[in-house]
């Protein structure tokens, strides 16, 4: 047998195992998706239908449906790997685990963030956001839901060892997902005031670069000590 | 090659084992005996690397494991009780998955599936599969690895008799060639191993 | 710094070094909370606008600032129990996690009555109050955390490794929510705190903070050596320890 060191093997074996299996369960990708527009038409119901009104809070709900919708896919991102012992697999293989990780949070965000990005145009109707603000949502989601997923991940190598892990979870990852709330929020704000929003999409950026390279270490070593 | 020195496992209050010592050489078989809740499977996680132990230390090569953990998993091989098959796939993708994240390249898996008595089920998700079948789906790898040092919990669970001494026979081949294999099973041997050490683990209260 | 730590790692040790320490800072917080208090609430002058009701900075400000301070050395004991792998470390972060989260509480719940004759509420979304808010959820998830572990080794290592990650988020947290709030609403609350302070009023409140991280360090101790005991119990030294009592 002959058996090379390819970063980039490991790397694509673990994405296309997770994404393969995403695809053959649907309800992993579509439920996400179906929770996001049932908040969404929750608010109109709850506040009002008036335009002006909901195109003011549209930011807002369009963001806090964004957290709660990926906390949806968090809790099973470790834990079926857990339960079979394919995580063991994982750390006893020769790769480093971080860019295993790395993989595997790259997988989640394509299957969970990137298709609210994809269906923006849709909430943004239902909202009344204006189209100048459309560009800015789907900039904010772009930048900000792959953030969402490395710092949930955290969490859920934090937790996957535990019986009633999910719950927890959202608790020790929420409050960290603040700054992203706000900086994404208010870059949506300040764009329907047909103002420069490029400040705030930096510092997403910033944050999303610091996330690519400390959290892997953090997930990994979270991962580490469930497994222990 | 493989050394325990004066490992020992706490866990919940409870001395599972203190001050362990052995060694493992080259060709050498070693069964880890002793009731349940004695700890064989504490330890082989210790000696996989898995967890810590609470004193002492695991030496490979004379190299201590916590150290050089990424070279050591290359000459590791560790299946446990769970046994990382992940049942919405098929045996030929969990086995391909298997061979990519170990950095193998792949070779034609058919006919190893089916000298394991897998034909006809390459393709269907190993959640199909009886208990047996699922556990051959797992021990493939000791067929396609190139792994020193094996670590098995439990592998005969679920096997049939001729599984079983399928199972043996490849054990023989793998210490003939230089392997060394760590092991619990409740089962005893069938197939006589000149090389085989056993070591008992007493319950402690 | 290895070198410096070494003797610490044996548990016998750092409860000889928690027994030393004990008394200093026992007799630090009770000198200088009594004389904090009475300072502070009897002798210093009244605020020209606030009149007496201002004197709620004297628990408010300590318990503010010892509420980030704890945690911060919460998050050094959390990285030395990590990267010089010190199980002594990983009790000294449960130990102080939840004497955190309660004068966290303390600073929010006097924050809030100080609200009440300032802003007429008593709870406003004020920067200092929202951040300080955020940080009770992180310690309260810290703590929630450990007890989720049936294994303490694993609820150890967990715990610090969350509240690392933590500590990275805090000032991004810290700063994200004070650029929201003056995005939101005018300065007129931020106002008054930073006005100069005079040195009637400064003086107390030193002592004051002096004395909630003395109480801090106290409470700390009294924990630690709990933890250390219960972890190591089944050892002869505890043993013997406790057959001398």
């Amino acid at each position: 047998m002959t058996r090379q060191h390819s970063y980039w093997l490991l790397f694509s074996a673990v994405f296309t195992k997770d994404v393969k299996l995403a695809f053959r369960q649907r309800a992993e990708i579509v439920n996400p998706i179906l929770f996001f527009l049932i908040v969404i038409s929750l608010f109109p119901l709850a506040i009002g239908p008036e335009p002006g009104l909901l195109a003011r809070m549209a930011p807002g709900i369009i963001w806090v449906a964004a957290l709660l919708s990926t906390m949806l896919g968090l809790d099973k991102l470790f834990r079926d790997d857990f339960n079979d012992g394919s995580l063991e697999q994982l750390i006893a293989s020769s790769y480093p685990l971080s860019l295993t990780v790395l993989a595997k949070v790259a997988a989640h965000w394509v299957v969970t963030g990137l298709p609210l990005v994809l269906m923006t145009p849709l909430f943004a109707l239902l909202l009344n956001l204006e189209s100048s603000a459309l560009t800015a949502t789907v900039l904010t989601l772009l930048l900000g839901t792959p953030l969402l997923s490395f710092i949930g991940a955290i969490g859920a190598g934090l937790t996957v060892g535990l019986q009633k892990g999910g719950i927890l979870m959202s608790l020790l990852v929420l409050p960290l997902y603040i700054p992203v709330l706000i900086f994404a929020t208010s870059a949506i704000d300040t764009s329907t005031m047909s103002l420069d929003y490029s400040g705030q999409l930096a510092i997403l950026g910033a944050m999303l670069l610091i996330a690519i390279i400390s959290a892997p270490i953090a997930i990994s070593s979270a991962l580490k000590v469930s497994v222990s | 090659m493989l050394h325990i020195k004066s490992v020992t496992c706490i866990k919940q209050d409870r001395c599972l084992f203190a001050d362990l010592n052995f060694s493992l050489n080259n060709g050498q078989i070693m069964q880890l005996a002793g009731p349940n809740g004695a700890g064989k499977t504490s330890l082989l996680r210790i000696v996989a690397g898995f967890s810590a132990p609470d004193e002492g230390a695991i030496l490979y090569q004379e190299l201590p494991i916590s150290k050089y953990y990424e070279e050591y998993a290359r000459e590791l091989l560790f299946i446990g009780h769970k046994t990382g098959v992940n049942t919405q796939l098929s045996a030929v993708e969990n086995v391909s998955h298997w061979l990519q994240i170990n950095g193998y390249s792949e070779p034609e898996l058919y006919p190893i599936l089916a000298k394991l008595g897998l034909v006809g089920l390459e393709d269907v998700p190993v959640r199909m599969l009886s208990a047996g079948q699922q556990r051959r789906v797992a021990l493939v790898r000791l067929w396609l690895s190139d792994a020193k040092l094996w670590v098995l919990d439990e592998p005969f669970t679920a096997l049939d008799k001729s599984g079983v001494a399928f199972l043996q026979q490849r054990f023989t081949e793998h210490l003939q060639s230089g392997g060394a294999i760590l092991l619990t099973t409740h089962q005893d041997l069938t197939t006589h191993f000149s090389n085989l050490q056993t070591v008992t683990l007493e319950y402690r209260h | 710094m290895w070198k410096w730590l070494h003797p610490y790692a044996k548990a016998e040790r750092a409860y000889q070094l928690c027994n030393t320490l004990l008394p200093y800072f026992a007799v630090v917080t009770v000198v200088s909370m009594i004389v904090g208090w009475v300072w502070g609430l009897g002798f210093a002058p009244a605020d020209y606008q606030q009149k007496d009701s201002y004197r709620i900075i004297f628990i408010h400000v300590p318990s503010a600032i010892l509420s980030m301070g704890a945690y911060s050395s919460m998050a050094i004991a959390a990285v030395v129990a990590l990267v010089w792998q010190l199980r002594n470390a990983e009790l000294a972060v449960i130990a102080i996690a939840p004497v955190g989260a309660c004068i966290t509480a303390i600073a929010l719940i006097t924050g809030a009555a100080w609200g009440k004759p300032m802003w007429g509420a008593w709870w406003v979304w004020d920067a200092r109050l929202t951040s300080e808010l955020i940080l009770l959820f992180l310690y309260l998830g810290v703590l929630s955390l450990y007890h989720a572990f049936e294994d303490k080794k694993s609820a150890g290592r967990a715990a610090s490794i969350l509240a690392i990650v933590g500590v990275i988020n805090l000032p991004i947290i810290h700063y994200s929510v004070e650029w929201w709030n003056t995005l939101h609403q005018g300065a007129s609350i931020t106002k008054l705190d930073t006005k100069a302070i005079d040195p009637s009023m400064f003086w107390p409140l030193m002592v004051n903070i002096l004395a909630f991280a003395a109480f801090v360090g106290t409470v700390t101790l009294i924990r630690l050596k709990n933890e250390i005991l219960q972890r190591e119990k089944h050892r002869p030294w505890v043993r013997s320890l406790l057959n001398k009592g």
